[in-house]
């Protein structure tokens, strides 16, 4: 019996457009241990919310389809479940938290309702067991006056609270997986802090692996065991957190990692950046994708795709792994720093 | 809440006020007047006796404001055509016509959430167009001509329903014939109704099932009756209670056209023959009583809003 709680591999998902299925997700694998949290890093429109709706299935309500791949999760393989197969396991095994708490919230039900909903759904308990079951889960996840707060509404709430009762209707069931869909970006930097705390915790106690979706590496770096570098629907990179911030090997994590401000760079100069913007889905370039912004591309670069390559303990797609590693190229060299007014 | 009630007063007053002065002055600038209307032979001196009588011959501000002054105290006036007091009249005839409103509300609303929600599920297949054409039909054969033909297929074709009347009423109730002189009335008003109730509910419901709580509830592992029924319609029905509280107006007044086609002797009939006969005090009387009808929805509308939507709790 492997340890790999959930193994996708070369998933394809498409969403019908007028002419053929746009892919936002084109050919993704990876894997997750049991009990390990793993990043899932990109920027906007790298496919990185698709990758986890796909593995819910959520997809198909929103006009989007699983082409291609497969998705194990405990060895089933889920793109094959019936829909009320996959319903049982949607909350249950698998649970996911959203980006804006607000929103993903129903405004008209009581924050008690709808937790007790979510363990209701899976469970065949009294509705006043349930909601004691609520108030256990609630104070779990550090949310103080518990009974009061089951009563309240979503707006009643602060953004923090919010998100921490998303993360209690998540835990309802006790799930093996949990997909944190960016988290904390609608969040201020001290409740920040503070949620990825309490997922932190949450995953020691109870043993469950973490699939966490940012854009941020600096939160991927605090979190991960892993990280997975995703560009334009495809994985650029799969490295141990350590390793990646020591030495990326994909000019596109070099990149990500450099625009990341340094307390000790130097003030005023200004930050590094990628130059241009990720290709939308109809315009997406022959070759290695990240080619058109990539400062190391060659004429094979833009004719042939790189396949996602072994390298010991990582895996990486770019032609030219070996020759930029051995002149050093890779090297990050941050040179801006936080331009701090005094 | 209990400012906001004085604030929901003050305003029907002022509304009530407007609507009154309008009318008011468009029934008497209008030409002719209850002595012209009169059928018998009458003599100059004799027509000039009536309008004095009436209280005909003052301007017509002058007598908006004594009108207004009654109207305060609770005196409408007495009806020209028949003498009795106008409330009077008005209260024999407003049970039926608030009759027919309930029954086409509630058949309405019903089928009308039913069937925008199935429009939504179903959307861009065949079901969604046969209940959109159905709807766009509904909406524009005009209620006489439906009516009629009803009329024409039911009543005399076939023998089924009455053509007109209210039906076995007081002492001779008898169930059957309740329901068969109510059908035709309630359907025909039905179609003015239903199908904006159908349509405002798709939107709605589409707009509200691509919200993210959606999402949320499908990853929490809800059914789908479950996501329709309780997430998205519960927040679907917002605005589909203002459409209806919209609705009201529209449908008092359609129930006059019904009400003329099937012989319906509610408020609706009693209008034609108030605005036909030039009985000033009945058409005031009766657009008083409409408009407190049409002011008393909104309010229950908006209390209905506030147990929809906590977020409007402290109107």
């Amino acid at each position: 019996m492997s340890n790999k709680i959930l193994e996708v591999k070369n998933l394809v998902t498409g969403y019908q457009g007028k002419d053929g299925f746009m892919k936002p997700v084109d050919g993704v694998s990876f894997d997750i241990e049991k009990g390990e949290t793993i990043c899932i890093v990109g920027e906007s429109g790298s496919g990185k919310s698709v990758t986890s709706m796909s593995i819910m299935r959520l997809v198909e309500f929103e006009n989007g389809r699983i082409l291609d791949g497969q998705i194990l999760f405990c060895g089933e393989e889920l793109s094959k479940k019936s829909n009320e197969e996959m319903r049982q396991i949607r909350g249950s095994k698998i649970s996911m938290i959203f980006q804006e708490p607000l929103t993903a919230l129903n405004p008209v039900f009581t924050i008690g309702k709808q937790i007790t909903e979510a363990i209701l759904f899976h469970r065949s308990m009294g509705k006043k067991e349930a909601w004691l079951r609520a108030e256990e889960l609630v104070r779990l996840v550090g949310i103080s006056d518990p009974k009061q707060r089951l009563k309240q509404y979503p707006h009643e709430l602060s953004g923090g609270m919010r998100q921490r009762a998303m993360i209690a209707i998540a835990l309802a069931s006790e799930p093996d997986l949990l997909i944190a869909d960016e988290p904390t970006t609608a969040l201020d930097v001290t409740i920040e802090a503070q949620i990825l705390e309490l997922l932190r915790s949450l995953r020691e106690e109870r043993g469950m692996s973490i699939m966490l979706i940012t854009h941020d590496i600096g939160v991927a770096a605090e979190m991960a065991n892993r990280i997975i570098i995703m560009y334009a629907g495809k994985v650029m990179e799969v490295a141990e957190t350590k390793d990646l911030f020591d030495q990326p090997l994909h000019p596109y994590s070099k990149g990500l990692l450099e625009s990341v401000p340094r307390m000790d760079g130097e003030r005023g100069v200004p930050l590094k950046s990628i130059s241009g913007s990720i290709p939308r889905l109809n315009e997406v370039p022959p070759g290695c994708r990240f080619s058109p912004r990539c400062p190391f591309v060659t004429d094979k670069c833009h004719k042939q795709e790189p396949a996602l390559e072994k390298r010991g303990t990582r895996q990486v797609a770019c032609w030219h792994v070996d020759e930029l590693f051995e002149k050093d190229l890779l090297a990050i060299k941050t040179e801006g720093g936080v331009p701090i007014e005094s | 809440m209990l400012r906001f009630m004085i604030n929901r007063a003050g305003q029907s007053a002022i509304l009530l006020l407007i609507v009154t002065l309008i009318t008011f002055f468009l029934v008497n600038l209008a030409p002719g007047g209850p002595a012209s209307t009169m059928r018998m032979e009458a003599t100059e001196e004799e027509r000039q006796a009536i309008v004095e009588k009436l209280g005909l011959d003052q301007p017509v501000h002058i007598r908006y404001v004594e009108w207004l002054k009654n109207a305060l105290q609770g005196d409408l006036g007495t009806s020209f055509t028949s003498s009795e007091p106008v409330i009077q009249r008005i209260m024999e005839r407003l049970p039926y016509t608030i009759e027919l409103t309930i029954f086409t509300i509630v058949i309405s609303v019903i089928l009308g959430i039913f069937f925008g929600v199935i429009s939504t599920v179903k959307r861009g297949k065949a079901g969604d167009h046969v209940i959109n054409f159905v709807s766009v039909i509904g909406l524009s054969v005009p209620a006489f001509w439906l009516g009629l033909m009803l009329i024409l297929l039911f009543s005399i074709t076939f023998k089924w329903l009455p053509s007109s009347g209210v039906g076995p009423r007081g002492a001779e109730f008898e169930l059957w014939g309740w329901i068969s002189h109510l059908i035709m009335p309630v359907l025909i008003l039905t179609t003015t109704v239903l199908p904006h109730i159908v349509r405002f509910t798709r939107s709605s419901m589409l707009e509200v099932t691509s919200q993210n709580y959606i999402r949320t509830a499908r990853a929490k592992g809800a059914k789908e009756s479950v996501v329709l029924y309780v997430h998205a319609l519960r927040n679907a029905l917002i605005p589909i209670i203002t459409i209806i509280g919209m609705l009201i107006p529209r449908l008092l007044s359609g129930a006059v056209i019904t009400e003329a086609i099937f012989g319906w002797t509610g408020i609706g009939t009693l209008i034609i023959d108030a605005a036909r006969g030039r009985d000033y005090p009945l058409v005031m009387g009766i657009t008083v009583m409409i408009t407190i009808v049409v002011v008393f929805c909104n309010l229950i509308v908006d209390f209905l809003y506030s147990r929809v939507d906590p977020r409007v709790k402290n109107v």
